[in-house]
């Protein structure tokens, strides 16, 4: 996952739909990544990941920070008027509930405007005190006993007596390799699934629909559609001989022997670092165009950088960890180009996509129908290129287009 | 035996995130970090696998390596940090281990019987809410290795028998219940594994604190297989 940290697996990355990309699938919606509202925040900067908390901890859990800034008084402390339940008082009819992308703008705003709370002032209080008032300590213990003991392995705070910290994180990318109704990419006998495509989302994931992609893709669609296309394509035994495996080969080889071959004086991880840094302050929770081009300026010098700066130790003959992740990282620094495109591109705010130029006077998303109701395709055209845009557009049948609207 | 030195490690970072600063320092050296697995760092994947101070994921209970934070350990601590040390699991590299003999068990039995057909409606299986309990007990296992490199044998019975019950448990999994016992059981020997003597090794270390019961489950099934001639219930199933 291309930012800072990130709520997903250490070893998520792009590689095999960039590479895909790279020899004629079809890259849909890049810019469309869902940040989750209730992570665990950083606690310092080699911090690995930011471990997710079940969303269900807002059926009970109530969002605020203090009034005043600079209140260093224990959150247990703050007499309730002094306390800024902002989802509350912002949208008083979903109140903490409202969906992800609403949740995690709102606890950035608050904390640009510096109300954030923590050794970072990134973060804000998930308080549990109501909740185990009102419905009893077993009761409210039944439900996200887990969690909070999750909660107190990693911080060693006990949420059932302060509350717990939470800020957004990266957690998901709607986007993906374009597929048809049969999840084949644009690159025939290659098919995706899950993750990798593009096909569910749109531009806002709901909660559990993963798991529901993960079933009608790996369940009920591929099983019938591969089947399918293998009893129409007989391939015969497959063997290494085929020149296209060689080109491959020698592609990687050659790609190998760069990376090993450098031997500069920074680590990948700081390559790594620098970019997750600029992803998240340019192409995160709001985007705008001057920080896009920024972005857009940026990343090639950081490439740059890398592949004249970089070191990698040990060698490709054996297990190499640090030459894996140095490929993972050459994959990100192309890919965010695409990303950062894509975003660029899309003039108006959608799901998780917000720009901070198309929003209504008071601060929400506002959508272009007109001229954006579609699936951004792109199509690689080679290095230092730049990519060609499809479009395919969305026709709504069963509902209207509507605006979404949580505060009225 | 190689003695690394870090210092300035705040409680609150986690052990792999130790790790990490570990291998950065060393790569700025010029010297080769050291090769260790891991990918979710929520306790989830299984992949991590550290025995530190003899103990496979260390001192905590119910813990996997990555959930493990500083705090845990004392000021100027030394922490002997090994693998998996388990005959069927081969080193690669430093603390990296070969696991693919339980993937070649999971091969062997770990599936189960699905219709190409129309799929049938939710709900329409109903299943005891113990039984259902009691299958994901078994099904917590995530498959990390802790169990083999806590037994004195080197045995896989705890892994083999949690993904056993979970599968011969649910009414998905019965038609292959006694085959699937008799396969995983002899891949799992084909790899190598120790038998079982009832240390219990295992229970105390896995991280997800799945019982040895399973293994007596497992035992159970297994003798009836021997016992009774396998009959596959796949071609009297109903057609739904």
């Amino acid at each position: 996952m291309l930012a800072l940290v990130r709520a997903n697996a250490r070893g998520c990355n792009v590689t095999a739909t960039w590479r895909a990309h790279k020899i004629g699938a079809g890259f849909a919606n890049p810019c469309y990544c869902q940040i989750h509202p209730t992570c665990i925040p950083a606690a310092g900067e080699h911090q690995a990941k930011l471990t997710l908390m079940s969303e269900s901890l807002r059926n009970d859990g109530r969002i605020w920070v203090p009034r005043t800034q600079g209140d260093t008084r224990r959150p247990s402390e703050i007499p309730g008027q002094e306390r800024y339940y902002f989802l509350e008082e912002r949208y008083p009819r979903f109140g903490n509930l409202v969906p992800r992308d609403v949740a995690s703008r709102n606890a950035k705003d608050v904390c640009d405007k510096g109300l954030g709370v923590g050794p970072t002032g990134y973060g804000v209080y998930l308080d549990f005190r109501n909740a185990i008032r009102d419905r009893g300590a077993e009761v409210i213990e039944s439900r996200y006993g887990n969690l909070f003991e999750m909660y107190q392995r990693i911080t060693d705070d006990d949420p059932r007596r302060e509350p717990m910290r939470i800020y957004p994180a990266p957690h998901y990318t709607m986007g993906g390799l374009w597929v048809d109704y049969n999840l084949m990419t644009s690159l025939p006998g290659l098919f995706a699934i899950g993750e990798a495509n593009f096909s569910d989302h749109g531009a806002n994931r709901l909660g559990a629909s993963s798991l529901m992609q993960c079933l009608a893709d790996g369940y009920f669609i591929i099983p019938v559609t591969i089947a399918d296309y293998i009893s129409r394509h007989p391939h015969g035994e497959v063997t290494t001989d085929h020149p296209a495996f060689a080109e491959a080969e020698h592609v990687l080889r050659e790609r190998t022997g760069r990376l090993l071959s450098i031997r500069g004086t920074r680590s990948t991880e700081s390559f790594h670092r620098e970019l997750g840094t600029l992803m998240t302050d340019h192409c995160g929770i709001s985007r705008n165009e001057a920080g896009l081009q920024e972005a857009l300026k940026t990343i090639p010098h950081i490439r740059e950088a890398f592949w004249k700066d970089l070191t990698v130790n040990g060698s490709g003959a054996e297990l190499n960890q640090s030459l894996e992740h140095a490929g993972r990282v050459a994959d990100f620094l192309e890919f965010a180009e695409l990303m950062c495109l894509d975003a660029l591109t899309r003039e108006e705010s959608c799901g998780c996509h917000f720009r901070e130029e198309h929003q209504t006077t008071d601060g929400e998303a506002l959508r272009n129908d007109e001229e954006f109701a579609h699936v951004a395709i792109w199509e690689y055209t080679g290095e230092d290129r730049l990519p060609v845009l499809h479009k395919e557009p969305l026709h709504f049948e069963a509902l209207p287009l509507a605006r979404r609207d949580y505060k009225s | 035996m190689v003695r690394y030195e870090i210092d300035h490690i705040s409680p609150d970072t986690s052990f792999l995130e130790m790790m990490d600063l570990l291998n950065e320092r060393l790569t700025q050296q010029g010297d080769d970090p050291v090769a260790f697995d891991s990918d979710c760092r929520e306790g989830v994947c299984g992949t991590c696998s550290m025995v530190s101070n003899g103990r496979p994921h260390g001192p905590s209970e119910g813990t996997t390596t990555c959930q493990l934070y500083m705090r845990q350990f004392p000021d100027d601590s030394t922490i002997t940090i090994e693998p998996w040390r388990a005959g069927a699991f081969p080193v690669v590299r430093d603390l990296v281990v070969d696991r693919s003999a339980f993937d070649r068990i999971m091969q062997a039995g770990g599936y189960v019987t699905v219709h190409a057909g129309p799929k049938p409606d939710p709900n329409t299986m109903p299943i005891e809410p113990e039984v259902a309990e009691l299958a994901l007990d078994a099904a917590t296992c995530i498959g990390c290795g802790a169990c083999v490199a806590a037994c004195p044998n080197g045995a896989a019975m705890l892994y083999t028998a949690a993904k056993v019950s979970h599968l011969g448990l649910l009414p998905q999994g019965r038609p292959e219940r006694y085959t699937r016992v008799m396969n995983m059981v002899r891949q799992m020997e084909t790899e190598g594994f120790g038998s079982c003597r009832n240390y219990g090794e295992c229970e105390a270390s896995c991280p997800k604190q799945i019982s040895i019961s399973f293994i007596s489950r497992m035992n159970r099934d297994y003798i009836r297989a021997t016992l009774v001639e396998p009959v596959d219930p796949r071609g009297t199933m109903d057609p739904q």
